[in-house]
């Protein structure tokens, strides 16, 4: 008998292994899929035959006036992005849960079309509507539309991309709404002598930090990186210099490329940081 | 049922957290979602500083009026009263109104003063008097130096304590419970419950506490108002409920009820279990069957044989009682419970101090006898 006894521990250990190798390797696969691209580049951008390993297309690339400026554009163009999408969807978004649940799917449809209509389809139809601008010249609205194509800031870039940030922005704060009991929290507030709005502003807002934080770097990112609506509409964000750039400067191009992962890494960061700043400092107290 | 009524004479009023009650006025209250009837003409007058229980089974309409009287629903039809002024329209954030609710209701991205102080910081009070008051109402609910923990950080009790202090904070006209206990576990809700009632009497707090929990209603309120399908059954004292229900679903729903058949007799009277006893409430003709309304702790078991069914009733209305077989004992601590069939085929059940009940095991014989006390009677259907 003695022989057939098993020790269930020793069985177990090798399979523990085994296990973990598998996510080791799991792992390293992830990893060098996203890591080798982004060596490579970086390798490509320091490389020089001639001097061997070199900072100079960094250093271009922030002299370049071209660069600042679309990168600036880009930068303005999300944060303004951001605060329209948020404006639209925050109260949206808690007037359905608070009064409307029977319209949630309703509104969580709506939000999802821009995920499904390619941004060339989209553009089209804006670039038809601002093509009107011409028999519009005797008109108040001749005016509008100048505002809107304006070089320095296309307002038009702005609510297109607005429109294709709702599915990102409706994600992330559905998920933050569900997460709270919203309903009890501002009945709380109410009864407690607060006004909607002052409801809104320090109780709603605040305990959706995250998910506002997390729409808000989602859409950034996809602002940052869009292409296809700014180069249809004729307008030059960072994303259209860097493929203008990389027709003739390559290393600059890849550099500029460099630089703004690190940008976005840095606002998620940041963003990161604000959202959970308030929630750490808690608990860092202990019970 | 043990029920503990926690009496109006422990401590002195505290004057500088005193908040006084206003009375309250609930008339006619209409109410109906779809074609769902939640209120259908509620009346109910509540006194400065009473603390009135509102309960009834699920469905009855209970929180709907405790809504209602926050302003967090519109009544269809009808009028609320508080202090004498007409609040039906009034928003609910002009209502004065303190409120704890049945769920953890803490702000989580605030501290626990935070939130206590969070209705000061919306009147535009001053700093320093929210910090002041803050700290104040968190050593009355027992909180002291908890101040700087974030809801996360505290127990389920302990956030409730917070709801209270924050609801308090206003210096409130009518304080709001909407089953605030129903969460915690029931050792804390004991313990929570007997504080809650400490607060009230020495705040003088108009109070409306909304419960499905009958011993908690029982052992906290000055009256208890029971409801059944949006309409007030009865509002009184939880002893006048227990002991004199004014209709036969109070009197079943209020603690644990026993229908036993009988006869009407002369004068309103009622004859059961071989003994004639006084009628209260609505009574039927002389000589129609009805169902006798007793409570376990209403009926006398004495071992032996009794007398059968039918066994004639002296003039007095005393008789030889009913002959039953013990089915079940459950020993309870103190009382046991009797689960007796009587020779009539009728099933009973009666509360016996333990030390009584020892020799009636199940199967013994025994003697069942009503305590000559007015009773409750429904006609047989």
């Amino acid at each position: 008998m003695a022989g057939l006894t098993v020790t269930p521990a020793r069985r177990a250990r090798p399979a523990r292994r085994k296990r973990s190798y598998g996510s080791a390797l799991v792992l390293l696969l992830a990893g060098l899929y996203f890591l080798v691209p982004v060596a490579a580049s970086l390798w490509f951008t320091v490389d020089d035959p001639a001097k061997g390993v070199t900072l100079d297309a960094y250093a271009k690339g922030l002299g370049d006036d071209g660069m600042a400026t679309s990168l600036g554009l880009s930068l303005r163009l999300g944060l303004a992005t951001v605060a329209l999408g948020l404006l639209l969807m925050v109260p949206t978004m808690v007037v359905v849960t608070l009064r409307l649940p029977k319209l949630r799917r309703v509104v969580e449809v709506l939000c999802m079309v821009p995920l499904i209509v390619p941004p060339v389809a989209l553009v089209a139809g804006v670039s038809t509507v601002l093509s009107w601008q011409q028999d519009l010249a005797d008109t108040p609205l001749w005016g509008t539309f100048q505002v809107l194509v304006n070089k320095n800031f296309p307002l038009v870039l702005v609510l297109v991309y607005t429109v294709m940030s709702l599915p990102f922005l409706y994600r992330s704060l559905d998920a933050g709404l569900r997460a709270v009991d919203l309903a009890t929290l501002v009945e709380a507030s109410r009864s407690l002598g607060a006004s909607r709005l002052a409801t809104l502003w320090r109780v709603v807002v605040p305990n959706l930090r995250p998910a506002l934080v997390s729409g808000a770097v989602l859409s950034l990112a996809m602002v940052l990186g869009e292409y296809t609506v700014a180069t249809v509409l004729g307008f030059e964000p960072f994303s259209v210099w860097m493929v203008h750039v990389g027709e003739y400067e390559a290393q600059l191009s890849v550099a500029a490329a460099m630089l703004s992962l690190l940008i976005t890494w840095g606002l998620l960061l940041l963003l990161t940081n604000l959202a959970g700043g308030r929630a750490r400092k808690g608990r860092k107290t202990t019970a | 049922m043990t029920t503990t009524a926690t009496t109006a004479h422990q401590s002195p009023p505290a004057a500088e957290t005193r908040s006084g009650g206003v009375g309250l006025r609930l008339g006619g209250l209409r109410r109906t979602f779809g074609t769902t009837t939640a209120l259908d003409g509620l009346d109910l007058d509540i006194a400065p500083g009473e603390l009135v229980a509102l309960l009834g089974p699920s469905g009855c309409g209970k929180t709907t009026a405790l809504r209602i009287i926050a302003g967090f629903e519109t009544a269809d039809a009808g009028e609320l009263l508080m202090g004498g002024e007409d609040v039906t329209a009034t928003p609910a954030n002009r209502r004065d109104i303190g409120m704890v609710f049945q769920s953890y209701s803490l702000f989580p991205n605030m501290t626990a003063a935070e939130n206590v102080a969070y209705g000061l910081r919306v009147r535009k009070a001053p700093k320093a008097e929210r910090a002041e008051r803050a700290a104040e109402l968190l050593e009355l609910v027992g909180l002291p130096g908890r101040d700087k923990h974030y809801p996360h950080q505290l127990s389920g009790g302990q956030q409730q304590r917070v709801a209270l202090a924050r609801a308090l904070a206003i210096r409130p006209r009518v304080l709001l419970l909407d089953e605030p206990l129903s969460a915690l576990d029931a050792k804390v809700r004991l313990q929570l419950r007997e504080e809650i009632r400490r607060l009230q009497l020495e705040l003088g707090i108009t109070t409306v506490f909304v419960t499905h929990d009958q011993e908690e209603a029982l052992s906290m309120a000055d009256r208890v108002a029971v409801m059944k399908d949006g309409r007030l059954e009865q509002c009184a004292p939880p002893s006048e409920l227990y002991e004199r229900p004014a209709t036969p679903f109070v009197a079943e729903f209020v603690g644990t009820m026993n229908r036993l058949p009988g006869v009407m007799g002369d004068e309103r009277t009622v004859e059961v279990l071989g003994q004639r006893l006084p009628v209260h409430g609505d009574c039927p003709d002389a000589g129609h069957a009805v169902e006798v309304l007793l409570r376990p702790e209403s009926l006398r078991v004495s071992a032996g044989e009794g007398g059968k069914p039918g066994a004639a009733v002296t003039a007095d209305g005393a008789g030889p009682g009913e002959a039953a077989t013990v089915r079940v004992a459950t020993f309870l601590g103190g009382t046991t419970r009797l689960h007796l069939t009587t020779a009539s085929g009728a099933e009973a059940k009666a509360d016996l101090p333990s030390w009584e009940a020892g020799s009636l095991t199940p199967g013994s014989r025994c003697t069942l006898t009503p305590h000559d006390h007015p009773v409750l009677v429904e006609e047989t259907a």
